[in-house]
């Protein structure tokens, strides 16, 4: 079944430029000059149910632009989009009860209040019963290892606790897609692995399927059977991780990753990146 | 809540010495005075604090807050939610404001009184009245802060905007001084916006000033007000998020 379908997504930014100087900031008052920014250029994009697609691409790429897109907080400029049935942006509410999101770089739990209580709130938000809400979090206890803090307030915990919360939090209803924007950044080798196993748990138990945006490639390698790679808004490749490594004829794949950033084409191949 | 004891304290603190300020002000202002703008100085005394204990329900920090979360593109963590962004920040509100009024409110009366005793409101329906009216008083308060808090949507320097809301709101709600003090070209603007529902009219039903069907009408007002910046910051809600650019990685 497919979840995601994108046709010729597209997002423009306008960027205003500041001129220099108190002339420059007069005239700002008055003409303002712009240029139009493609963060997301024609994309397509086909997720099917039970999938784990790691997204990636170099910093600024238009990973998390596109990730907003299909959470329903940025409209389109142009192009088709559908998930879960919904055009997200559309029917942001009834959309948004199917789906989890994680920003790695934002917390969503409430600042200052204890972890479980949280909970609690998402529980009334997305109006969990207790016995799955109990079942989940016992489960969630066991394989994130967060029992000991949820009785901490989010503000006290660090950046690695913090975010094992913020999974927990993002799968409490059992959402059928979960959004992971950069959900590992700043672990340590052991949350990371932690983390990994319960994502690898929650997909091939649950059938969630997961769209991934991440630096660490390890992440992919111990995740994603599937890589898309996104270059200045382009889709440059999707398909599978052995795919990516014969058409470079490296195993190596941050090797593989840097040459593709640099703008090399692989050796041999046509119609790469078209 | 422990973190908040301080904030808090100094809440009880700053009141204390709002309300001190303007009572001495108006008791020097009404030496050997009669009547003021249609007041005596006891109902004066009695308006000054009613305004004030009545802020410290209406009163919220929406605009700012709104602001923030658009600045900083902490609006896309509520933006994944199931709900509605502008109710949900509204029920918040009323739940910080019926905490305060349970905890500070009140007791900031009952402490007052024993200060300075103040005319109660004039029988029950008075008191009833104004109990609703101050119902209007949050919600229109809110309405205007969640419209000024709008504006980082459209530009993201809002700081100047929301000092500038703030003195307006204070001047024409009536808190620093109540609307029949201003000269009648000023009271005839006034009487056509929507702050003065915010203080000056639930103090004169509170006062008895406005009675019987001058106090309905009143409610209906605030009811009228409500439901025209309602429909504004809908529409202008669903204006810039289509135009949302959310700030930041
Ligand atoms: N609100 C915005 N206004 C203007 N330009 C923006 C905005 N958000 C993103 N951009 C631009 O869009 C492009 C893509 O940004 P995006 O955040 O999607 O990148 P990314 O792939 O997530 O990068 P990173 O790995 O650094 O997180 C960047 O060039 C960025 O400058
Ligand atoms: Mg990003």
């Amino acid at each position: 079944m497919v979840i995601i379908e994108a046709k010729g997504l597209t997002k423009e930014f306008k960027i205003f430029r500041r001129r220099e100087g108190v002339v420059g900031a007069f005239r700002d008052l008055f003409t303002r000059q712009y240029q139009v920014l493609k963060a997301v250029d024609n994309i397509d994009f086909v997720v099917r149910q039970g999938e784990l697609v790691g997204y990636i691409g170099a910093n600024g790429a238009g990973k998390s632009t596109t990730i907003k897109m299909m959470t329903g907080i940025l409209v389109p400029t142009s192009g088709h989009l559908q998930v879960n049935g919904f055009c997200p942006h559309r029917n942001r509410e009834k959309y948004t009860r199917g789906i989890g999101v994680v920003f790695g770089q934002r917390s969503q739990l409430w600042w200052d209040l204890a972890v479980i209580e949280s909970f609690r709130l998402l529980q009334r938000i997305y109006r969990v019963s207790e016995v799955d809400f109990q079942q989940r979090l016992h489960r969630f206890e066991d394989i994130l290892d967060i029992g000991d803090y949820l009785h901490l307030p989010v503000r006290k915990l660090s950046l690695g606790q913090r975010m094992r919360c913020e999974l927990a939090a993002a799968l409490l209803h059992n959402p059928t897609l979960l959004f992971l924007d950069e959900p590992t950044i700043g672990l340590d080798v052991l949350a990371k692995a932690n983390i990994r196993d319960f994502l690898k748990e929650v997909n091939q138990t649950l059938e969630t399927t997961i769209i991934l945006t991440t630096h660490d490639l390890g992440d992919i390698e111990a995740l994603c059977s599937r890589v898309a790679i996104i270059d200045q808004g382009k889709m440059l490749y999707d398909g599978s991780l052995d795919q990516l490594r014969a058409h470079w004829g490296e195993d190596n794949l941050e090797e593989v990753v840097k040459d593709i950033y640099q703008g090399q084409q692989p050796p041999g191949v046509k119609g790469w990146g078209e | 809540m422990l973190a908040y004891r301080a904030t808090y304290l100094t809440g009880i603190f700053n009141y204390t010495i709002q309300i001190g300020a303007y009572f001495f002000l108006w008791q020097a202002v009404y030496e050997n005075q009669g009547r003021l703008g249609g007041m005596a100085q006891e109902e004066m005394l009695t308006y000054v604090i009613i305004a004030w204990v009545a802020r410290s329900f209406y009163f919220n920090t929406l605009d700012r807050t709104l602001s923030d979360e658009i600045r900083e593109g902490q609006i896309a963590t509520e933006l994944i939610r199931p709900y509605s962004y502008q109710w949900a920040k509204m029920a918040r509100s009323l739940g910080e404001g019926l905490f305060r009024l349970l905890f500070f409110t009140i007791p900031g009366a009952v402490f007052i009184y024993f200060l300075h005793p103040f005319g109660g409101p004039a029988g029950w329906t008075v008191g009833v009245l104004f109990a609703i009216s101050l119902m209007g008083s949050f919600l229109i308060n809110s309405q205007i802060n969640l419209l000024v808090g709008y504006l980082a949507f459209f530009t993201l320097s809002t700081s100047g905007i929301l000092r500038a809301k703030r003195v307006v709101v204070d001047l024409l709600s009536g808190l620093l001084m109540p609307i029949s003090f201003y000269p009648l070209w000023a009271r005839e603007i006034i009487e056509y916006l929507p702050f003065q529902a915010i203080t000056y009219l639930p103090n004169m039903i509170y006062l008895g000033k406005l009675e019987g069907l001058k106090a309905i009408k009143a409610l209906a007002l605030q009811g009228f007000w409500f439901v025209v910046l309602l429909m504004m910051s809908y529409f202008i809600w669903r204006l810039a998020v289509r135009k949302l650019t959310i700030q930041g990685g």
